[in-house]
């Protein structure tokens, strides 16, 4: 697939769609952008949104293509695209898409990449979203940490201007850039909606979920820019094409970040259900022996070193394994660290993130951070703090208004499964040598440049 | 109808005065929060449940219809 | 039964009736204020569980309204002192002790503001009615020196010891409130603690050169037709 830019022409071009891969990162420019006309060159212009009519004249035919393609959310939550854009067609009142692209989770690169390097292909999956279901608008979102992202969409989206629409959905939607707080749960999808209303980017209390009434009391897409850069070639190639990659439970392709002990690490795109030995192999292969891989992000699950051989990339094949792909993160830790240390740094981090606004993550997030670390920190016995981290967790999860304490009890309790004799260790003998070692996981305390208030409110 | 006793835990103070008032359905953590049993609530039960709810003095505490959400 | 051959014979049941409520409601203010401060510190025991200290702030502040309708619909009724139901709501436009009766009217309307947001709670939603409920600090020390300022009692024991013993409660409420609670905010806390001392300060200044020292009828201005020596009053008005 030659990259040769194209002068725009108002009849998109029809161009054969990838076969295999890479889908997304298809002819991506190492160290810049991907201009509007290079973009169109190499994916053809907006394709027009097919009859029949929705409600109000939107073009919903997408919406049924998207149904049959199987794409889900690559935010984390894995929710099926379809269904989402569905609910906003469906609402009276005309809707507005957000793209976040916040991407908040600390080990994650995907979202960065999209948003720096092909920005016009995400923007393509908006507009197209947009069309589908009747929306005037689209807002991304982006975290003010990441300064690249913010130039490169701002120019991506001066380069739009007075470009015409899919045909089919009337006039183009505006389109505008807003940036979020540097903070973990500031990426949540009620914490963007809250943050766009002229409030903190804290998470709020469903109902109301926001495809009902979202920014400006307004039914509010949001979705994730990987899902949407999926949106535009699905549009343009169809479900058939999608489904060519991957299981049919989960199928297509998707970006992973891969982090830890590997010759290369970055952003790969994989196809859904690849090995994660594969995955490894073009990361250069690891520098280091591996003692557990660390799927999903910090909310997501641990599965030992000694299983990794059989780790296939898709839910349901990690399913078995307690673990989903979550935010495309695969982590790895060598043998070299303390996973005790590793999950008590990574509790206090998220513990240290909380919104601050429900009791039981407050107190109870920080609980299992000070148990974990007396684990990892202490001379002494820590004979009570197994059943401790046991109750709390069972206490914390589920008791929140959004899904970070979930997450972060579904790491530790992972850990205490995939680490258990480590943890007995710990519990009878205190800390090891490993537990002083710098951290392999990141926890970012101060992202640079970034803005440190949540926003209005507090 | 049943109907589910939830709580907004943003609103949600500890107060308390809701585990004083339906202590077969509302217990209290470590930390003074309520932890709500899951099954919906039936007759007798339900006006102990209002009163519940007309006593919290944040409005935490909420009576839903009985529809099996889940979160998003 | 026309005024006159009231106002000869002695005091109307009205008179009585409007000084025993206004003691009564101050009283039951002073429990609601107190009762207010132990709900929001969150103190309990078994036998008092927060439910139940709840429920009493409610009551004790609806019964307080009740005995303050009582109270201002006697003192209209009572043909001594010339007092329109209008003096109840516009403060200070009155003919009978303008001034001091007229901060009864700014205490009733900021505790008819109280009432009507609590009985409309859920709709104001709970930031909005907590706003409102603070005037109830502001409205307390009005209503009381409204008492000390129109009341003919307040030389008389049982009145001024009532008082004394009311605001002796409220300031050490207000004390603990400031004291325990608030977490952080120290400037609040300061102004809680100071303005409880100056009210307490003001009192004693006050009361002495004031309801209890001389002539305080006339100088509060209670309409020169009732005091003593005018020609229309009779022996008994001058003793009010």
């Amino acid at each position: 697939m030659s990259a040769s830019p194209a002068s725009l022409s108002s009849a998109p071009a029809a161009v054969t769609a990838p076969a295999g891969l890479p889908r997304l990162l298809a002819s991506v420019l190492p160290d810049r952008a991907m201009t509007l006309a290079e973009h169109t060159g190499l994916h053809g212009g907006l394709p027009a949104l097919a009859q029949p009519r929705g409600r109000g004249g939107r073009a919903t035919a997408l919406i049924e293509e998207l149904e049959r393609s199987g794409l889900r959310g690559h935010g984390g939550a894995g929710f099926p695209t379809w269904m989402k854009l569905r609910a906003v067609a469906d609402a009276r009142r005309r809707a507005l898409v957000v793209v976040n692209a916040v991407e908040a989770e600390p080990a994650s690169l995907k979202d960065r990449t999209l948003t720096e390097l092909l920005p016009q292909l995400v923007l393509d999956g908006a507009i197209l979203a947009a069309g589908a279901i009747g929306a005037d608008e689209v807002i991304v979102c982006v975290s003010a940490a990441a300064p690249e992202s913010v130039n490169s969409l701002r120019a991506a989206i001066a380069e739009r201007e007075g470009a015409p629409g899919p045909e089919g959905a009337g006039s183009p939607p505006r389109l505008r850039l807003e940036q979020m707080p540097d903070h973990y749960v500031a990426g949540e999808e009620s914490a963007v909606v809250s943050r766009l209303n002229d409030g903190p980017a804290r998470p709020t209390f469903r109902p109301p979920m926001p495809f009902e009434r979202g920014v400006g009391r307004r039914p509010t897409l949001v979705n994730n820019a990987e899902t949407l850069a999926h949106v535009a070639l699905i549009a343009r190639h169809g479900a058939g094409w999608f489904r060519e990659l991957g299981p049919a439970g989960h199928p297509g392709s998707a970006l992973v970040t891969l982090a830890g002990p590997v010759a290369d690490p970055g952003v790969y795109e994989i196809a859904h259900g690849a090995s994660l030995s594969s995955l490894i192999a073009a990361g250069g292969g690891t520098t280091e022996p591996l003692r557990a891989a660390l799927i999903g992000g910090y909310a997501g699950s641990w599965i030992a070193a000694e299983r990794l051989h059989a780790v296939a990339l898709s839910d349901e094949h990690l399913a078995a394994h307690g673990a989903s792909l979550g935010a495309g993160v695969v982590a790895l830790l060598s043998e070299q660290a303390c996973p005790v240390a590793e999950t008590a740094r990574v509790a206090r981090w998220m513990a240290d993130q909380s919104a601050g606004q429900c009791g039981p993550c407050v107190h109870g997030l920080g609980s299992l951070a000070t148990t974990l670390e007396e684990l990892s920190g202490g001379v002494g016995r820590g004979g009570g703090a197994l059943p401790r981290l046991e109750r709390l967790a069972g206490v914390v999860a589920g008791r929140g208004a959004c899904g970070h304490p979930d997450g972060a009890v579904n790491l530790i309790v992972s850990a205490l499964r995939c680490f258990a004799s480590d943890f007995a260790d710990h519990a009878r003998h205190g800390r090891c040598e490993r537990c002083l070692r710098e951290s392999e996981l990141p926890l970012p305390v101060r992202r640079p440049q970034a803005s440190t208030t949540w926003g209005p409110g507090r | 109808m049943s109907r589910r006793l939830r709580v907004n835990p943003i609103a949600c103070e500890a107060h308390g005065m809701c585990a004083e008032l339906l202590p077969e359905r509302i217990t209290l953590d470590e930390w003074g929060y309520p932890i709500l049993s899951e099954q919906p609530l039936e007759g007798a039960e339900l006006q102990n449940a209002l009163r519940a709810v007309q006593a919290c003095p944040t409005f935490a505490l909420i009576l839903e219809r009985d529809a099996g959400r889940r979160r998003d | 039964m026309s005024a006159a051959p009231l106002a000869s014979a002695g005091p109307s049941v009205y008179w009585y009736l409007t000084r025993s409520t206004g003691a009564v409601a101050l009283l039951l203010l002073t429990l609601a204020v107190a009762l207010g401060v132990i709900e929001v510190q969150r103190w309990s025991t078994p036998r008092w569980p927060r439910f139940v200290v709840d429920s009493l702030h409610r009551s004790v502040s609806l019964l307080a309204m009740a005995f303050l309708a009582v109270h201002i619909l006697t003192s209209v009724l009572d043909s001594f002192a010339p007092i329109a139901l209008a003096d109840a709501f516009i403060p200070f436009a009155g003919a009978y002790r303008p001034f001091w009766l007229g901060l009864g009217a700014v205490s009733f309307d900021l505790l008819l503001a109280v009432t009507v947001t609590s009985l409309l709670r859920r709709r104001l939603g709970f930031t909005g009615w907590r706003t409102i409920h603070w005037l109830t600090y502001a409205s307390w020390p009005i209503a009381l020196v409204h008492g000390l300022g129109t009341g003919s009692d307040v030389k008389s024991a049982w009145l001024l010891w009532l008082s004394i013993a009311c605001a002796a409660l409220v300031v050490a409420a207000v004390a603990a409130r400031a004291l325990i609670g608030w977490r952080g905010s120290g400037g609040r806390r300061g102004a809680a603690l100071g303005a409880a001392a100056a009210f307490s300060l003001f009192l004693v200044l006050w009361l002495p050169g004031g309801p209890l020292g001389r002539e305080w009828p006339r100088r509060s201005g209670t309409p020169a037709s009732l005091l003593t020596g005018h020609p229309s009053a009779s022996s008994t008005a001058a003793e009010r």
